[in-house]
């Protein structure tokens, strides 16, 4: 049962396995990192249609599809599921296939508790769709679960929930953890830190705010459950506790998630933008540095989430500088990817129309975020579709974009085949607009008073939000279009020559497309 | 960065059945202990949902019990390079500041309580306002009378710190010492030592629990301190319970080195087994300081 | 699952009427200025960001767009080699620093205003519930609950819907104008947040805390808002309305009020008769109940109960007073006792117990709740 990886005729040894057992009991980091990308898929797949039925409930005023209860279960469950179970799994599965690849290692340094950082993920999601057919509903107290509403005015089903985070949180320090000891043991001999790809240093510094927060996460939602049933008094005045309480503990947890939502995102959009533009990355060093600073900064503006909450003036304004602070070391990576492109030699094959707009679309969204930071004007903002805009704008054409970005970048060096261009385009240019039709509007209709997570709204917001749910199905129907061409690329593309992009650079690019299963059973010399 | 020698040995383990019983054995523990917690809250006494969450914790044990005996044989076995090790170095020095971050959640809570809840609550700071909610309530810590007392019990008496948690703290110190006596022991190749330096850290690792059991049986027993007194039982029993439970977790541990240990394994150059062991030991030792200052004395 | 009836119908429909809908409403693209010195100050400080904002995307995007255009490949561009320069690092990282210093500047300035809620004149005390607020006038000593107003009809699309659909309530809050009020905010059971945006005033209402806010309103005038923190089933259907007065016109509505309160502590030592309190009912059911229990008694299940027919409401009397005092802790159903007077407490019960063909023919007078209610 030796495997031990010494030359490349051993490999017919421990190719894949046959069948269901390959997956199932897989330790290979390329099967791995394909699970994670399938399941983040189809819990995106999930989550969006949840995203339907708001919009569809949204389209006119009244109460027409959904009541009220079911509403903000769909709300609840849209959240969770887009950030726990499609961006963070999509971004440790890019990881998976990548990070090894980038730095030169055979593998994952650990990679039987790989395999079950990801086989934990469709069981703890499991239970937390099944809430939605249990007596008393899913959970309905918003993504942020905000006490006393999570904990004595909740349905029962929240004790599912909770456990539920408590082993996605497991799963996700693990995985962290994973990728630390990789990236610092596992380099091939010469790859220095500072000649690591961006992407393999955004993860670094990800899993590291993942290894910090996670078990943040796990605490807070301990109390709750220490509340829910054995009488603590965490989140209750009566006790002496303070239902404010609870959300700093998780806004603790949760500015340096939405980061983590981003900065994988940032590499991956780091490594397209000089491919295409033939032109080295602008400001390498600074870029590492800029990452580490928005990781830092990240820890110490949580209470920007609670302007509201009636904070002290001394913590109000101290919250309000350290969250205006972010926008430097993020302007720093946004002038560092432009001028990377200016004078470039520029193509726009679809990575790289998602990573222009990335660029573009994110830093609108960061803008909202900056308004946002203004304590004073957040009184207005706050918990108001603007809000709602400002997340979908760093989330979706964010985080998502940034995912798809780097789907179409790497998928022939995956399946050693190259996806259908023209399609690929069509998919930018309609999820473009859709996206922008979905998420623009809500900028208005937030400014112009209306609140977040309702079911029914008054008449002056009615034409937005029809534009909105148009929007929202156009972009929804055209992810079917990717589903499409991804599988349309592994079943009949063409192949793919071992370089794919004609300028690309890195060490996952001398190796062949499709990547075989094993590689760099010999580790390469860098320079 | 190491030789090349290291890289050529890299040990990718062969597909493992492992991880995927653990992932069940979580499922089914966390849905038997989601589905016990709702029928003890209902008062559903016919509930058997218990037997689902022993199942799930023994598939768990059992699970880690052939993992870790896997990972033993395949070092054993030679099969593991010095950059694995480090892997392993890497893997437990993070997952032990995990732990540190969860704890810092319970000791935010703390903190957090004392300096602004209660004292607003009870007319002081800036939002002492809150008070004309409860006119009756007077800021104390340890605080004793809640703002409405009326479903809470209210402690007659608080734990003295200067009798068993004192001892506690010098029971967990000298622990903490002589798992250090046993590493040397082992390093020097002196295994009469480390047998008995690891068995003395062993029996006060779990005499140190058993005065914590007793210690909490006399706080619900005849001090009226309990986990529904307020925030003060809240952050009180979460801190040292979740302690308790890493002591716990650490002895097991540190009971299997000792096993191991007389069963031959270990070199004075490879036995990353009880150093980690020992680590977590060292681990749960700083945070007991913490809570001995913040949670018994302060 | 809750889905209703033919709902797609509906949409197509709506698609269809897409230019018609436009007929309803104004297109507001922008927060309001507001009617207060401190909602205008924020107007403007939204405003200054906004325009930085423009003006660095227009720079940045005008850089990038002028790349995409001009540096293209087809056009036979070849790339710079130029990749690094400490120089403009250290330009890009001032500037911006810069920038966001002059901004924080007013903000602080104005965040100091808005948290100096020293000298008011009126405090009025202002109480979140499940899906209702509720105000009391310190200084006055009297105080009423602000329910939504918009029939449930207009909401299930059974009737067209008013100009202020989910904008009303049966009792405004009613405040004088050029008078500084400070407003106490807390909550009975989860967290709400009373904002209206016209006065820049939205604070979080914190079971078990109280937090303060102020505002000095210049005209006259009724000003709408909403509660802005998920808290419930009904979170998107309790609005807020204040409703600014002259000084006089305050005045003596402060004086009915009063008047009002008297009156009504009258009515509970009197006998009342089963129509009346029927009447009375059914209106303090529709206010209070209908949301959970729904109008026709029918409930929500399987988490609201049904009253049509339930085994308490035609059942053992005193229980069915029990819930409906006390509550049943753990659960939505509160604590009516303390929210409810006695008049409207016994009609109200009365009403359950004879409604919806639950002919039990029991009446409850006021006078027995006051019994029950001191006994407690
Ligand atoms: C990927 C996720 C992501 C990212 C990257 C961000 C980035 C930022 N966010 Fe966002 N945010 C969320 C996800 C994210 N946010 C989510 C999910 C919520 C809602 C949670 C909930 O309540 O459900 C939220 C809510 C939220 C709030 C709370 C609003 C409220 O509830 O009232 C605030 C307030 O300060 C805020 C601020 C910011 C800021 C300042 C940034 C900054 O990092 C942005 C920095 C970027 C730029 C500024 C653009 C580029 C910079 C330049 C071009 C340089 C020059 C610019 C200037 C000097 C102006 N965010
Ligand atoms: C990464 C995170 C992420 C992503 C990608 C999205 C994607 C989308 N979100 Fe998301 N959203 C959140 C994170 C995210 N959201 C969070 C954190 C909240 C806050 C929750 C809370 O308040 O607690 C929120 C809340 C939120 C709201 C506010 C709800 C409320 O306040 O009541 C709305 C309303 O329109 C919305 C809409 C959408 C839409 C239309 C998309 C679309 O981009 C989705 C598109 C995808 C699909 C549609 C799936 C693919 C297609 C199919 C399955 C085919 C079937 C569909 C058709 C044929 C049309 N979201
Ligand atoms: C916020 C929602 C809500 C509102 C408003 C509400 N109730 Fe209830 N009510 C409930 C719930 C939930 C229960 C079931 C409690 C339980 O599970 O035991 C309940 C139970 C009851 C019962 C007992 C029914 C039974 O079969 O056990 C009565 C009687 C009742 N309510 C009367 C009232 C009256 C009278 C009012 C208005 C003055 C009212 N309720 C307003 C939610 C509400
Ligand atoms: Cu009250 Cu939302
Ligand atoms: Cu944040």
């Amino acid at each position: 049962m030796s495997a031990v990886i010494e030359t490349h005729d051993h490999n017919h040894h421990h190719g894949p396995a046959k069948g269901w057992q390959r997956w199932v009991y897989t330790t290979n980091h390329k099967d791995i990192g394909t699970l994670y990308l399938w399941f983040s898929f189809i819990m995106f797949l999930v989550g969006g249609s949840m995203a339907m039925v708001i919009r569809a409930e949204l389209f006119q005023p009244g109460l027409q599809i959904v009541a009220p209860e079911f509403f903000n279960q769909m709300t609840t469950m849209h959240g969770l599921i887009m950030v726990f179970g499609a961006v963070m799994p999509a971004f440790v599965g890019l990881a998976n296939w990548m990070v090894p690849m980038m730095v030169g290692a055979p593998d994952m340094a650990l990679p039987r508790m790989n395999n079950l950082s990801f086989w934990i993920l469709p069981f703890a999601f499991t239970l937390l769709l099944s809430t939605l057919f249990m007596e008393g509903g899913a959970p309905n107290f918003g993504w942020t679960f905000y006490a006393p509403l999570s904990t004595t005015y909740a349905p029962d089903t929240v004790t599912f929930f909770i456990f539920g985070v408590h082993i996605i949180g497991a799963s996700s320090i693990m995985g962290a953890i994973n990728i630390v000891a990789t990236i610092l043991n596992m380099r091939a001999p010469g790859m220095t830190l500072m000649k690591m790809p961006l992407f393999v240093w955004t993860w670094l510094i990800t899993a590291y705010l993942l290894i910090a927060v996670m078990p943040v996460l796990a605490g807070v939602v301990t109390m709750m459950l220490m509340d829910i049933h054995f009488g603590t008094s965490f989140f209750s005045a009566a006790g002496g506790g303070d239902p404010v309480l609870f959300q700093h503990v998780f806004w603790f947890f949760g500015h340096p998630e939405v980061y983590i939502m981003i900065l994988p995102a940032f590499g991956v959009v780091s490594q397209i933008i000089p491919t295409f533009s033939r032109k080295r990355l602008f400001g390498y060093t600074s870029m590492v540095y800029a990452t580490s600073s928005i990781a830092f900064l990240s820890f110490i503006v949580w209470a920007h989430h609670m302007f509201t909450v009636g904070m002290p003036l001394a913590g109000e304004l101290f919250f309000m500088y350290a969250t205006m602070l972010i926008a430097v070391p993020t302007g720093v990576k946004v002038f560092n990817w432009v001028t990377t492109m200016f004078r470039g030699s520029l193509t726009f094959e679809t990575p790289m129309l998602f990573a222009t707009s990335f660029v573009v679309l994110f830093t609108i969204g960061g803008f909202s975020g900056l308004m946002l930071a203004i304590a004073p004007a957040d009184f207005q903002y706050h918990d108001t579709y603007f809000v709602v805009a400002h997340f979908h704008y760093v989330l979706v054409p964010g985080a998502i974009f940034g995912i798809m970005a780097g789907v179409y970048y790497w998928l022939p060096k995956w399946c050693g085949n190259m996806y259908n261009e023209t399609l690929g385009k069509c998919h930018f240019w309609l999820s473009f607009v859709g996206m922008n039709l979905t998420f623009f509007p809500m900028h208005f209709v937030g400014l112009a008073g209306m609140p977040r997570r309702i079911p029914d709204y008054a008449l002056q917001f009615a034409d937005f939000n029809q534009i909105s749910s148009i929007g929202g199905f156009m972009f929804g129907a055209t992810q079917l279009l990717f589903l499409y061409i991804v599988i349309n690329a592994i079943r009949s593309g063409k192949p793919a020559s071992q370089q794919v992009w004609e300028s690309a650079e890195g060490l996952e690019w001398s190796i062949p497309s499709p990547a075989p299963y094993h590689t760099f059973s010999t580790p390469p010399e860098v320079k | 960065m190491s030789s090349d020698s290291s890289y050529q040995t890299y040990y990718v383990p062969e597909q493992s059945k492992l991880p995927i019983v653990m992932a069940i054995g979580l499922a089914v523990t966390v849905f038997g202990a989601g589905s016990m917690l709702n029928d003890m809250s209902a008062g559903r006494a016919d509930s058997l949902a218990h037997w689902i969450f022993y199942a799930g914790a023994l598939i768990i044990a059992g699970t880690m019990f052939n993992w870790f005996s896997k990972v033993i044989k395949e070092n054993h076995a030679g099969m593991y390079s010095d950059q694995l090790n480090r892997s392993f170095v890497w893997g437990m020095s993070w997952f032990i500041f995990s732990e540190v971050m969860f704890f810092a959640a319970f000791f935010g809570a703390l903190y957090y309580v004392r300096n602004f809840a209660v004292p607003w609550l009870g007319g002081e700071g800036e939002k002492g306002i809150s008070n004309m909610l409860w006119p009756q309530f007077q800021a104390t810590w340890p605080l004793v009378n809640m703002p409405d007392a009326t479903n809470f019990t209210t402690p007659k008496a608080l734990v003295d710190p200067w009798h068993i948690p004192l001892w506690n703290t010098i029971l967990l110190l000298s622990s903490s010492v002589t798992v250090h006596f046993a590493h040397t022991a082992l390093k020097k190749e002196n295994r009469a030592g480390l047998k008995l330096w690891l068995f003395v850290t062993v029996a006060l690792g779990f005499t140190f629990l058993a005065l914590q059991i007793y210690e909490y049986a006399e706080a619900y027993n005849h001090l009226g301190l309990t986990l529904n007194s307020g925030i003060y039982g809240s952050t009180f029993f979460m801190l040292t319970g979740f302690h308790g439970a890493h002591v716990t977790i650490g002895g097991i541990m540190l009971t299997i080195m000792l096993l191991r240990v007389l069963k031959g394994h270990f070199k004075p150059d490879d036995h990353f087994g009880f150093e980690a062991a020992s680590w977590y030991w060292h681990f749960v030792d700083v945070v007991w300081v913490g809570l001995f200052l913040f949670v018994y004395i302060l | 699952m809750p889905l209703k009836t033919m709902p797609w119908l509906r949409l197509v429909l709506g698609t269809l009427l897409l230019s018609s809908a436009t007929a309803w409403a104004k297109w507001e693209v922008n927060m309001t200025p507001g009617v207060t010195a401190i909602s205008r100050e924020i107007y403007d400080l939204h405003m200054i960001i906004f325009w930085i904002c423009v003006v660095i995307g227009i720079l940045v995007f005008g850089v990038m767009f002028w790349s995409v255009f001009a540096h293209r490949k087809s056009k036979g561009a070849q790339p710079a080699q130029f990749h690094e320069s400490t120089f403009v690092e250290l330009i890009w990282t001032t500037i911006p620093f810069v920038i966001l210093i002059a901004m924080a500047v007013p903000a602080t300035k104005s965040l100091i205003k808005i948290y100096d809620t020293k000298e008011s004149e009126i405090d009025i005390k202002i109480t979140g519930y499940q899906w209702k607020w509720h105000y009391d006038y310190l200084n006055d000593g009297f105080g009423f609950f602000s329910n939504l107003s918009t029939p449930s009809d207009e909401i299930h699309n059974k009737a067209p819907k008013g100009e202020n659909y989910l904008l009303e309530v049966d009792e405004p809050l009613v405040i004088p104008i050029n008078t500084k009020v400070r407003f106490l905010v807390t909550a009975n059971d989860v967290i709400h947040s009373w904002w209206v945006p016209a006065i820049a005033v939205k604070k979080d209402a914190i079971p078990g805390f109280v937090n303060e806010a102020w505002t000095i309103i210049e005209e006259p005038g009724t000003y709408r808002g909403q509660c802005a923190e998920l808290c419930g089933k009904d979170h998107g259907f309790m609005p807020v309305v204040v409703v600014a007065k002259e000084k006089a016109d305050y005045q003596t509505w402060v004086d009915e009020r009063k008047a009002a309160a008297q009156q009504e502590s009258g009515l509970k030592d009197k006998v009342w008769s089963m129509e009346d309190l029927m009447e009375r009912g059914e209106k303090t059911y529709a206010t209070y109940c209908a949301a959970c229990h729904n109008s026709d008694g029918t409930g929500i299940p399987p988490q609201f109960p049904g009253l049509k027919g339930s085994a308490i409401a035609v059942g053992d009397k005193s229980a069915h007073v029990d819930v409906v005092l006390n509550g049943r802790p753990g659960t939505y159903m509160a604590a009516f006792g303390a929210q409810l007077n006695e008049v409207d407490l016994a009609a109200v019960i009365t009403y359950e117990r004879n409604a919806w063909g639950n002919d039990t023919g029991d009446l409850i007078q006021p006078a027995e709740i006051a019994k029950i209610k001191a006994a407690q």
